[in-house]
């Protein structure tokens, strides 16, 4: 927020006019405040993430053509392992938790704060040194790691490469992410505004909730993982390491002991984001309530009992097989659930076709075909088929970028005006949201193609008979950043020229909507009672039951 | 609930820890029985029992702050700093006598020994020097509750902080006693 606008709001900057104890950047940096910190998230996940995309784009450009493009295979390694951690680490897992969650959270649920804010702050500056540290190994003597975001033994404790900083990274970025649910299930616990019962709580709080609870449970199992590899770079104990008698798929089971919940950790704000926009632009009660509440908890619990379908080939047992199979399989029950939920709100609504609405939309697809090829990958069979290749790749970006990244867009074009008090524009949002859209899409769904017909992931050169679609993908790789750059342009230009956003621009029932764009200093005057649930449309459902 | 939460993922840390050394086990169950027997079960129980009574004075002393026995209060967490700290010079010394005799990761004899008795000192190393760690924190966690109980900004009316650090000392005792009869007693 820039000083000219400080001339123009009529209602005062909210919490922007009162930076506590501190003045200037360190008003910032040393704020205790949710909404400060949400802030905090926001800019610095947003540099991660911009840094990230173009890493990705880059590797993309290498790929448009067999043989050497732009790089060097060492190079490329380093891309891919630097894009996976930034992109997961610094950008999904905090993403909509971390910058929506601090932001909204307390307000959602009626709430001055969240339960602990200095340690809120505290996961702030561990995020930040584990980035930094990450973003610093590429300049350490040594190169930047090249092993992959996944760091497998034995490759990891043999590569001369800078692997110790980016674990030591990872691992204080887990400390992070612990420190953030830990505070948030606290919150939600003791912090609810009188009347504010479970089953009245915003869905988005509902997901934060499941979601932190993974945070919790699974995060210490990849500390202790990611700090076993180091020891074992740093001293030779032997526990992974082969030649001593340790075993690498060990590794494999505790990594993915964590790092399969993580993904739930990533899609499940994303789901909750979903939840919550669409009933305020279908004017309806969302449809189910109680299941999709359920469901996120489903998910959350079903999510930790899967790991094991990362490693079909690795050569366990076939009936440890045949239940991880299972089990994978079970996770879309509670899914789909959602999925059909969603749709059967829309299903007679009075639909405002507005810029977040566009990006749900394209959530929900995408986010049906990345479960849909997820089962494929479940199914034993197909599984060895498409193991390691660009088919597990176009998976999971369908889940995680075209889900939780467009998620996120959407949270972006919803909650901006109570952020920053002001308004963006439609017209360029529109285009934004049409752009990334086709971009993704014709960045990924290649990819499913390319897979299937045998492209393993992450080799730097291909055979000839790959290049048409590569090429495809890559021109795909830049429509999305076109349309990313446009969605960025436009918010910030929006920040100091976009019209003064009302409390409520979108007609939403949540308690955010209550207050003032941006809030004030502690969210509300005086703690509200809450009487009805969180999407009570039924003045408009009566209107077009009267009038069909 | 946020400090149970922590101690909750403190477990879950060491919990990872104590499924490779149950795979590791069951893989190399000879082994793991040949190499045991080298620890030195005398200087384990001392240990146990004296970081046993560090948990039981920190928890008195918790009992002592209430009732505003301020002076007896400082005098058992004192106590039990002493005793975290006799934990760590015996450790010490229980390290020390394996470096000199040739155990330590990467040692020529280590490494000339079959592959489960490599593991097991490897996890022995990890496990034990993970808890020395803790067993650091939790004094430097005790050592700030001190300063704050004898300035009396911890009180008979405001303790929780008191609590806090007494339910951590805890978690590093309970640790220590799954540790200890998983390398010292099981041979």
């Amino acid at each position: 927020m820039t000083q000219a606008a400080a001339h123009t709001l009529p209602g005062g900057r909210g919490f922007y006019d009162e930076p506590g104890r501190h003045t200037g950047i360190r008003g910032w940096i040393f704020s205790t405040d949710h909404k400060r910190i949400g802030l905090l998230y926001l800019g610095s996940m947003s540099v991660f993430f911009l840094t990230a995309l173009t890493l990705g784009v880059l590797m993309r450009l290498e790929m448009l053509s067999p043989g050497k493009t732009i790089v060097e295979p060492q190079t490329y390694n380093t891309f891919f392992t630097l894009h996976g951690i930034m992109m997961i680490f610094l950008f999904i897992i905090p993403g909509l938790p971390a910058v929506f969650g601090n932001f909204l959270l307390p307000i959602m649920i009626g709430a001055k704060d969240v339960f602990f804010p200095r340690l809120n702050l505290l996961s702030w500056w561990l995020f930040m040194i584990g980035g930094l540290l990450a973003l610093a190994s590429v300049f350490f003597p040594g190169g930047a790691a090249d092993t992959g975001w996944t760091f497998y033994v034995p490759y990891s404790v043999r590569t001369s490469t800078n692997v110790l900083p980016a674990l030591i990274a990872a691992f204080i970025l887990g400390f992070s992410s612990i420190l953030t649910g830990l505070n948030f299930v606290t919150t939600i616990h003791r912090m609810r505004a009188p009347g504010m019962d479970w089953f009245r709580m915003p869905l988005f709080v509902w997901s934060l909730y499941a979601t932190a609870w993974i945070q919790i449970l699974a995060t210490p199992i990849v500390g202790i993982t990611l700090l076993l590899v180091a020891v074992e770079r740093m001293f030779g104990v032997g526990i992974f390491d082969p030649a001593l008698g340790g075993d690498p798929v060990l590794f494999q089971h505790l990594f993915w002991i964590y790092s399969h919940p993580a993904v739930y950790i990533m899609v499940l704000p994303g789901l909750g984001v979903v939840s919550e926009i669409l009933p305020v632009f279908a004017r309806r009660t969302i449809f189910g309530y109680k299941f999709i509440a359920y469901s996120s908890l489903a998910i959350a619990f079903l999510g930790s009992l899967v790991w094991a379908h990362h490693m079909f080939t690795v050569g366990m047992s076939n009936t440890g097989m045949f239940v991880f199979s299972l089990l994978t399989f079970l996770v879309s029950i509670p899914s789909a659930i959602k999925v059909f939920n969603w749709i059967a709100t829309l299903y007679k609504g009075s639909i405002a076709l507005e810029p977040p609405l566009l990006f749900i939309l394209s959530f929900i697809i995408q986010f049906s075909i990345g479960g849909f090829t997820g089962l494929m990958l479940g199914a034993l069979a197909v599984n060895i088929h498409v193991q390691d290749t660009y088919f597990v790749v176009g998976h999971f970006h369908y889940v995680m970028f075209g889900g939780t990244g467009f998620g996120l867009f959407a949270a972006m074009h919803y909650w901006f005006p109570k952020m920053f008090g002001r308004m963006y524009k439609k017209g360029p949002a529109v285009v934004a949201w049409a752009l990334t859209t086709l971009g993704f899409n014709m960045l990924y769904f290649p990819f499913l193609i390319l897979g299937y017909m045998g492209m393993p992931r992450r080799y730097y050169d291909y055979l000839p008979e790959y290049q048409s679609v590569h090429v495809v993908a890559t021109v795909g790789s830049w429509v999305l950043a076109l349309g990313v750059i446009i969605l960025i342009v436009n918010l910030l230009v929006s920040l100091r020229r976009g019209a003064i956003a009302p409390a409520n621009p979108w007609g939403g029932k949540t308690l955010e909507w209550t207050v003032p764009s941006p809030p004030p200093m502690e969210n509300f005057d005086t703690i509200p009672t809450v009487t009805t649930g969180p999407y009570d449309y039924s003045e408009y459902e009566q209107r077009s039951a009267e009038h069909p | 609930m946020g400090m149970w939460l922590f101690l909750f993922t403190e477990l879950i840390l060491f919990g990872g820890l104590f499924i490779v050394y149950a795979v590791y086990r069951y893989t190399h169950p000879d082994a793991f029985h040949l190499a045991a027997a080298e620890l030195n079960t005398f200087v384990g129980t001392v240990n146990t029992l004296i970081l046993l009574t560090s948990s039981l004075t920190v928890a008195m002393s918790i009992t002592a702050v209430q009732e505003g026995k301020k002076g007896f209060a400082l005098a058992l967490l004192g106590m039990t700093i002493m005793m975290g700290l006799a934990f760590l010079v015996n450790k010490y010394f229980e390290w020390g006598h394996k470096f000199e005799v040739g155990i330590y990761p990467g040692a020529p004899e280590l490494l000339a020994q079959p592959q489960g008795v490599i593991l097991y000192f490897g996890l022995y190393f990890v496990m034990t020097g993970l808890h020395a760690l803790h067993v650091i924190i939790g004094l430097a966690v005790l050592l700030y509750v001190f300063e704050a109980v004898r300035r009396g900004s911890i009180n008979a009316g405001s303790y929780v902080r008191l609590e806090s650090g007494a339910l951590y000392w805890h978690l590093v005792d309970i640790i220590w006693i799954f540790l200890f009869p998983l390398f010292y007693l099981l041979h």
